[in-house]
């Protein structure tokens, strides 16, 4: 057996763990200006770097903003760019690995080429080059990050595509007069639908932690806007001084990351008839 | 093997030249071009003095053209000058490769060092408690930012311990004490989510192994459990983690140039996001292309290593 996963009912229990993450996620991502006590830009320099307490439970940071409130909204940051530049790069990257797995041939060697150089740069390193040289931003930062990720939709695809391609069902349909791109959209791509889930859920978990070190290095959200990355640079400088401006945006990063790494096993083991029922 | 060695090794050239051309491209991503770029914000210049710094740049050829030349350049070890210290950019990257190839490795045998025997432990004792617990923890090390466990490292040692890894970075030849004082919070910090990856891929890698027939052989004349694991199951359950390792040296460079940042390391990451910040084109480009090439080999490195361990691959 290749991988024993855990006993069912506490693997039920983790991706409930993290589907509720994800949800609660959602939720304050939505209503974050219901939730948030105060505005999270709406500086009060008087009441800068207090610690924890009733008032500010998550503290204040070196303009008197309240972490709680800048937390809460920083979800809808990292939900924004995880959900814009994933879902880029799944149409993106599936339209490539579709194209170039049913057309084969030439098509498919120039897209596999371009794919291959892609893969061949260190994730980080390409999204600091993309993002640096479109300049600081959030919607520069999304692009990189679809540039990054979009190889690995189209990988996931073309695989799949050839083997689908060659079954009877999709000869039948050619045969019955479908054109090519009836027989991609409505026979193979509901067949191939599995694994992109699967990729998506764990890619989101990856363009949080991206989005998240391109804003820390300065090369994503821009101050004053509340993203994690952005706060946790921040925070940098009063470390020892004002921790509480470092621990929480990360712990929210990080249970982010995790929801979505929960889930995205708990789909793995559901969608995969080969791990189903282990 | 040494058909199969040419072989790989020259694999790695069409995806070399494409990954040149990918940086060549990449600086022709910002608005405008770089000489606009350079003077934009710096006093207004006549139309003939832009057109003869773009002729100066070489930026009046047809790309191609352009390409061609850098290329070449590239291929007799020339990156450029850098535009703000007037230095080769070789020589930039060449006198900080030490601290990021040091912060890698020590990344990489921390995670080896915790990951190998977790995973292990966990597939001897699957479905314990204990196998739960480890397996929470590596799902919880794979979630963690690299830039903030780094964060918290510091806090950590600095609030309790009161302690702060030096600032001033010593290379291993000089004073290795005060080296590994300096490079090993980092390295802990680069190499959990690995240690995680290693932890997760062991433990599935010794299971599937665990049930194979030789093993049952093993079993049946007599060895006792320990000696089946470490004499017949270990070396070939530890194959697979060369891939795994391999495919994690993109994440270990990436990750390096924030831990680099975190903990004002002077490596290649560091030069590299300087060069963004002072828009130092030569040397972004330079250090991109360097940082690829070194994941690049790194990846034949491991290929050979499995070749080498694996015969099935080299004769495949």
């Amino acid at each position: 057996m290749a991988e024993s996963t855990l006993r069912p009912a506490l693997r039920n229990a983790l991706v409930l763990f993290g589907a509720g993450i994800i949800v609660a996620m959602v939720l304050l991502a939505a209503f974050a200006s219901v939730v948030a006590p105060y505005d999270p830009t709406e500086m009060k320099v008087i009441d800068a770097l207090q610690r924890p307490s009733l008032a500010h439970p998550f503290g204040t940071d070196r303009f008197g903003r309240d972490v709680l409130s800048r937390t809460i909204h920083g979800s809808r940051i990292a939900l924004g760019v995880a959900i814009s530049s994933i879902g880029l790069a799944l149409v993106v990257g599936t339209a490539l690995g579709l194209a170039g797995g049913y057309a084969g041939g030439a098509t498919d060697l120039v897209i596999g080429r371009a794919m291959d150089v892609l893969f061949s740069f260190p994730t980080l390193i390409l999204a600091i080059g993309i993002a640096a040289m479109l300049g600081p931003g959030l919607d520069n930062a999304a692009l990189a990050i679809a540039v990054v990720y979009a190889p690995l939709f189209s990988r996931v695809v073309r695989g799949p595509v050839i083997a689908e391609r060659a079954k009877e069902y999709s000869v039948a349909a050619l045969g019955l007069g479908a054109g090519a791109f009836r027989v991609v959209f409505r026979h193979i791509l509901p067949n191939v639908l599995a694994p992109l889930i699967v990729q998506a859920s764990v890619s989101l978990a990856y363009a949080i932690l991206t989005e998240a070190a391109l804003s820390y290095l300065g090369l994503g959200t821009q101050p004053p806007a509340p993203s994690w990355g952005t706060m946790l640079n921040e925070g940098r400088t009063y470390l020892e001084t004002a921790p509480w401006m470092s621990v929480f945006p990360g712990l929210a990063i990080m249970l982010a990351v995790l929801g979505f790494n929960l889930l995205g096993d708990g789909l793995r083991s559901v969608l995969d008839p080969q791990l189903r029922g282990r | 093997m040494r058909r199969y060695v040419l072989l790989r090794t020259l694999s790695i050239l069409p995806a070399l030249l494409g990954v040149s051309v990918a940086v060549f491209l990449l600086v022709r991503l910002i608005p405008g071009t770089v000489v606009d770029q350079m003077v934009g914000t710096e006093g207004s210049y006549s139309e003939e003095s832009m057109r003869a710094l773009r002729a100066f740049f070489g930026l009046d050829a047809p790309i191609h053209v352009q390409y061609a030349r850098w290329l070449g350049a590239v291929l007799r070890g020339d990156l450029g000058t850098s535009w703000r210290t007037g230095l080769p950019v070789v020589q930039m990257i060449v006198s900080r490769l030490e601290v990021t190839v040091e912060l890698t490795l020590v990344a990489l045998l921390v995670a080896a060092a915790v990951g190998v025997p977790l995973g292990m432990l966990s597939a001897r004792r699957e479905n314990t408690t204990l196998d739960h617990v480890v397996r929470l923890v590596s799902l919880f090390s794979l979630s963690i930012p690299v830039f903030w466990q780094a964060t918290m490292l510091i806090l950590a040692f600095s609030l309790w311990l009161q302690w702060a890894p030096p600032v001033d970075f010593v290379s291993l030849a000089r004073d290795p004490l005060r080296n590994l004082a300096i490079i090993t919070l980092p390295g802990v910090a680069l190499g959990t989510a690995v240690a995680a990856v290693f932890m997760r891929m062991t433990r599935s890698s010794v299971l599937e192994v665990m049930g194979q027939d030789y093993i049952r052989t093993a079993r049946a004349k007599g060895l006792a459990e320990q000696g089946v694991l470490w004499r017949h199951a270990l070396k070939n359950s530890l194959i697979p983690l060369i891939t795994v390792a391999g495919v994690q040296m993109g994440y270990l460079l990436g990750g390096a140039v924030i831990t680099e940042e975190v903990f004002t390391l002077p490596g290649v990451g560091r030069l590299l996001l300087w060069a963004v910040f002072q828009r130092d084109y030569p040397l972004v480009q330079g250090t991109i292309l360097f940082i690829s090439a070194l994941f690049m080999v790194s990846n034949l490195v491991v290929d050979l290593l499995y070749a080498y361990v694996d015969p099935r691959i080299r004769r495949g």
